[in-house]
This record gives C-alpha cells, structure tokens and sequence, in this order.
C-alpha cells in the first residue's frame, strides 16, 4: 500500500513554502485529518483555522489570495464544495482567484463516517463551474504533482484528495500536466478510463481481462477538467469500447466527461462504473468499494458488456 | 488625485457636495439602465463620499496597484451605481460610460465586475461574503505590512447591508475578524431598515446591530450616516487595540429625493424619467449642491 492521496496535501504545502512560494491555508476544524495541520506545525503563521465554518474558509482564502498569496483549503470535500458553492462560484471562480480548493476525504473510501461524509457529487459540483480546473489523483505521488501543478498556475483548481492509503501508481520523477492524462497500459479491445482511487481497481480489472483474453488499455484521466479529449478519442478509435470508473456518482463526473467526449468526437458503447446516483453508507472502504460495485471485479463485468456487444 | 491622497483637510461642505453629485450620477444611470437599486445606492452615498473624498481613504486613483493602499470592498454589491459614480468622480471612469448601466457588453454590469474596472478589488452581488473576504485580505495585509515592517498596514473597509447580516456567514466572518484581531478592516453597515419584502425589523430583526458586534469582540460605533462630521470622525478614529471596527451607520433608503426615502419599494426598481427629472431637481435644489 502507498500513502493516502491526503497525506501530499501538508507535505506539499512545506515544500511550496521552503521552495519561496507565498503559499497559504485556510483550513476549518479539520487540520489534523487534511493535513494541513503538518504545514501549520512548520509555518504557523501560514495556517488559518477558521473553525467548523466552511463558507467563511473559502472567502477567507478568496481575501488572502487578494494580498497576493497562493491559498489552498482543507475541510472535507463534502464540506469544501457543497456547503461553500455560492462562495466558490461567486468569489473564488467569477474573480478569477488564485485559490486551490484541496478538500480530503472524497468518495465512498471514507468508510464508516457514512453517507453524510461520503462526498460523491463533487466533480460534477466543480466541473461546470467556469475557470475551474479539476485534477483527481491517483496516488500519493500524483498528489503531490497535482498540488504542485494547482500552486503554480494562476486560478481556481479543485483537487479531489481521499482519506485511504492509495495503492502507489507512479515513480518519482513522473510528470503531470493540466489536460493531460496517462496511458498506464495499452490495450486493443476496450478502454478503461479511470480517475482516483478507481485507477487501481481499472488495473486489477485490466489483468484480470487479459487472463479472459481481453486486451484492455487503461488511462489516467487524473485532469478531469480540462480533460485529454485526444488521448480518450485516439483510445477510443482503436477499441470501440469504453468504461469510465470513478468513485463518484456516474451523473456529472468523469463518465460524464467522457461521455461528452465521445458522443462529439468518437461514438462508441460505453460504461459508466461508479456509485449509481445514490448516497454512501458505513461500512469499510474495501466492503463499500465492493458493495457499490466499484472494485476490480465490477469493472472487468462492465468491460465485457460493453466489449461482447461491440 | 491630489483630494484623495491623505494628506488635506476635511471639508465637510466639499464631502457632501460630491455626495449630492454622486447621488445625481446614481439617479440618471438608473433611469437610463431602466433597472437596479436606487434605494440602497442612495443610503449609501454619504458613506462612500466620506471614505473616498474626505478622504479616509490612503488610495491613490493614478496608483491604483499602490500594495499600501487602503482596500474598499462594496459587500452589498446591488449597491453597484453608488461605487460607479464614486469611481467617476475619483475620474476612473468617464461621466458618459454611466449611461451603460446594465447594458450587454458594458463594464458596468448589474453587480460590480472587478475583472473589467479600474479600482474595484473584487466582484460581489451574492450578499453575505464581503466580510470574509474583506478579513481575509485584512489578515493577509497584516502578514506582509505589519508587526515590525517599516511600510504603514494597510487597512480594508467594506460596506455591508441591512438586510444582509440575515446571512449566517456574517457572523462566520464577525467572529474570525474579532479572533484574528484585525485592527485594519473597518465594517460599514447600512443600517437603512428596509430590505427588498420590507422593514427589516419584520422580515427578520435584527434588532442592535452594534451590540451584536460588540458581544463578538468588535468595536461597535453607532452613527448618523448621512452626517459626514459624523461619519469622519468615527472613520478616521485611532483604533482599539486588537478589535476590529464597525460602523453602523444609520441611514435612510433613498437618503435625498422625498419620494424615495424610506420606501422600500424603491429598493429594486429605476425611476421613469419623469421622476428622475423631479429627483435631480431635488437634490439641485438641497443646501449641500455645488456644481463641478
């Protein structure tokens, strides 16, 4: 197992501010569990606690990032997002501002907090909000690009951080840009186009597939807004078939995108796999993982479907 | 600007004229634009004349990305003819440009667009946030420019509605400011006592503003906020140590044409022009009027 996709979050904060960086946080009762509190132990006047109040922590940030510093926020990602929308949509987006949204604990891998705390509209909440750039990391490592990538561009990023250690998915000196996405495994008969923890589970299913004789290419679209349309269209062309997987509600996120995507660009079967427009429950992340069909297994049913058809 | 560098004497008489000017500006870009908010761009027009033109504030209209400025943020953003026609006075936007109000593709939209005009720090409209930010770029300015820098700390000074502390993150942000001791962000409340359904004392009350603030750790000042002696001097007071200020200042929607004032039925509708004629007059008319 690697680190959780949160731990980057204080890790890279450190490091933006040793590298020169005026690099802040503004975080709400939830240091500890984001993060953020290991940059505060480091910088201390750099961490703004706000307290349980959400609204106040992104508009914060908007006011700090209008002194001129780059700004991430903490908070739980059904926190972060949801109850703050109007102050990211009105304050952060229409103005532009150089604020990084980087809320922990997306999708149902937060376990047994339960459906309350299991945020699973988040991609779609941030994707159709303009300026807004959209990055879901896979591992520990791809976090930390992703930070890095959201501290040094100017504007509005949402960068979806989970709560479980992520399976380790790339070396060190990988490279990550925004509208970019990773070809991991090449394949011929369906594509799997995955984002998150969902990466590791399209890989699992990916080999399982090969031992069915099924030759599936599985791609990173870890930058879901802008998304690598030419990467998924060129995927596509070759293998007729798609799935999309995400730890996400299957309306407005990654399979909407790509959905999108094709239906312009490149018609073709395609599979959504992700939490089929409901709320999470308890339980563990690898018994919910399973019980919403979201595992490897739930994948390679998925891609034989769309993949016998085709 | 030599009136709005700091540094020359208060003339109440020049404050309110430029007050009465701004208050013509408001009318007859809100009869051209054939909507908007008269009501509470009137209220607020003594406030926003004291702040620019007395001047309280350290702000430089030829310098405008001067980083020891002072920071002014419209929080009640519907009140965006008020900031239109201070920013033509301040000769940051031409008289004629007025007349656009609302218009597609002006940079005058129906709530203040930061990206498209000069002198404006951030967008708003969605009431209830300029407190927030307004604290955040307080907190932000005390990290570059205060404890020890040799530069002055800059200050921010926002201007809320009524109506708008029935918002709960007013209170979010009241309680950071007073935790965070921002001495540099002054509050402003337009205490004007209507809101768009009507009296904001039956909409939802609100009952002591300023006692309110005060139980949240703020300095709390209540004054006459259509009486710029009054307005100045509670504005250009020295700080509390360690407390934020707020101002409530207690005005009148439509302040300045008898038809408007108190109404709330002028919160949310342009006069005809008719009525526009009649109101300028008025004002033409009133002791404060000097012409340019």
């Amino acid at each position: 197992m690697g680190k959780a996709t949160r731990a980057a979050l204080g890790e890279t904060l450190i490091e933006l501010a040793d590298s020169g960086l005026d690099v802040m946080a503004v975080d709400a009762d939830l240091a500890g569990s984001t993060t953020t509190a290991k940059f505060g132990a480091v910088y201390p006047q750099r961490l703004v606690e706000v307290g349980v109040a959400e609204q106040n922590m992104v508009a914060v940030a908007a006011g700090l990032s209008l002194a001129g510093k780059v700004v991430f926020t903490g908070s739980f990602a059904v926190f972060g997002t949801g109850r703050a929308y109007d102050q990211i949509r009105n304050t952060v987006c229409y103005n532009d501002l150089n604020v990084k949204l980087a809320p922990t604990h997306a999708g149902v891998t937060v376990g047994p907090d339960g459906g309350s705390h299991q945020m699973l509209e988040d991609i779609a909440l941030m994707r159709v909000l303009p300026r807004m750039r959209v990055l879901v990391p896979a591992d520990w490592r791809a976090a930390k690009a992703a930070l890095r990538l959201a501290a040094e561009t100017p504007g509005p990023f949402y960068i979806r951080l989970g709560r479980v250690e992520a399976p380790k998915i790339y070396g060190a000196d990988e490279r990550f840009e925004a509208g970019g996405a990773k070809v991991l495994r090449p394949g011929s008969d369906v594509t799997l186009v995955a984002c998150g923890v969902e990466v590791n589970a399209a890989l699992e299913a990916a080999h399982a597939l090969s031992e069915q004789g099924v030759s599936a290419e599985v791609i990173d679209a870890f930058s879901i807004k802008p998304l690598d349309v030419a990467t998924i269209l060129e995927s596509a062309a070759k293998t007729k078939a798609v799935v999309t997987c995400e730890e996400h509600n299957i309306i407005g996120g990654l399979g909407s995108a790509v959905a999108e995507a094709l239906s312009e660009g490149q018609p073709c079967r395609l599979a959504r796999v992700g939490v089929k427009d409901c709320f999470g429950q308890s339980g563990s992340p690898d018994e919910l993982l399973r019980y919403f069909e979201l595992d490897g297994p739930a994948i390679v049913k998925a891609a034989l479907c769309v993949q016998t058809v085709s | 600007m030599s009136d709005s560098a700091g540094f020359s004497a208060f003339d109440a008489p020049a404050v309110r004229a430029r007050a009465a000017r701004m208050r013509v500006a408001i009318l007859k870009m809100l009869t051209a634009a054939g909507s908007g908010h008269p009501g509470g761009s009137l209220s607020a027009a003594d406030m926003l004349a004291t702040l620019f033109f007395a001047p309280v504030l350290e702000f430089d209209a030829s310098r405008l990305e001067w980083p020891e400025r002072d920071r002014f943020i419209l929080s009640k953003g519907h009140a965006a003819p008020v900031l239109y026609a201070t920013l033509a006075e301040l000769g940051l936007i031409e008289a004629d440009e007025l007349a656009t109000l609302r218009r597609l593709g002006s940079r005058l939209q129906g709530h203040p667009d930061a990206s498209q005009l000069p002198g404006v720090e951030v967008s708003t409209g969605s009431l209830g946030q300029g407190l927030s930010i307004s604290a955040g770029l307080a907190l932000g300015l005390r990290l570059d420019f205060g404890l020890g820098a040799t530069a002055r700390l800059p200050r921010v000074f926002t201007v809320l509605g009524d109506g708008e502390l029935q918002e709960g993150q007013v209170w979010e942000a009241a309680q950071f400011a007073a935790n965070y001791q921002l001495e540099n962000l002054c509050a402003l409340i337009d205490r004007n006592m209507l809101q768009i359904d009507g009296p904001t004392e039956e909409v939802m009350a609100l009952g002591d503003v300023a006692a309110k603030f005060a139980s949240f750790g703020w300095e709390a000042v209540d004054v006459d906020g259509h009486d710029v002696e009054a307005l100045y001097g509670a504005l250009s007071a020295p700080p509390v140590a360690g407390k934020p200020r707020v101002i409530v200042a207690h005005t009148h929607k439509g302040e300045g044409v008898s038809f408007m004032r108190d109404q709330a039925g002028w919160h949310g509708i342009a006069p005809t022009e008719e009525q526009c004629a009649q109101a300028c007059a008025e004002i033409c008319s009133c002791a404060d009027w000097r012409d340019e």
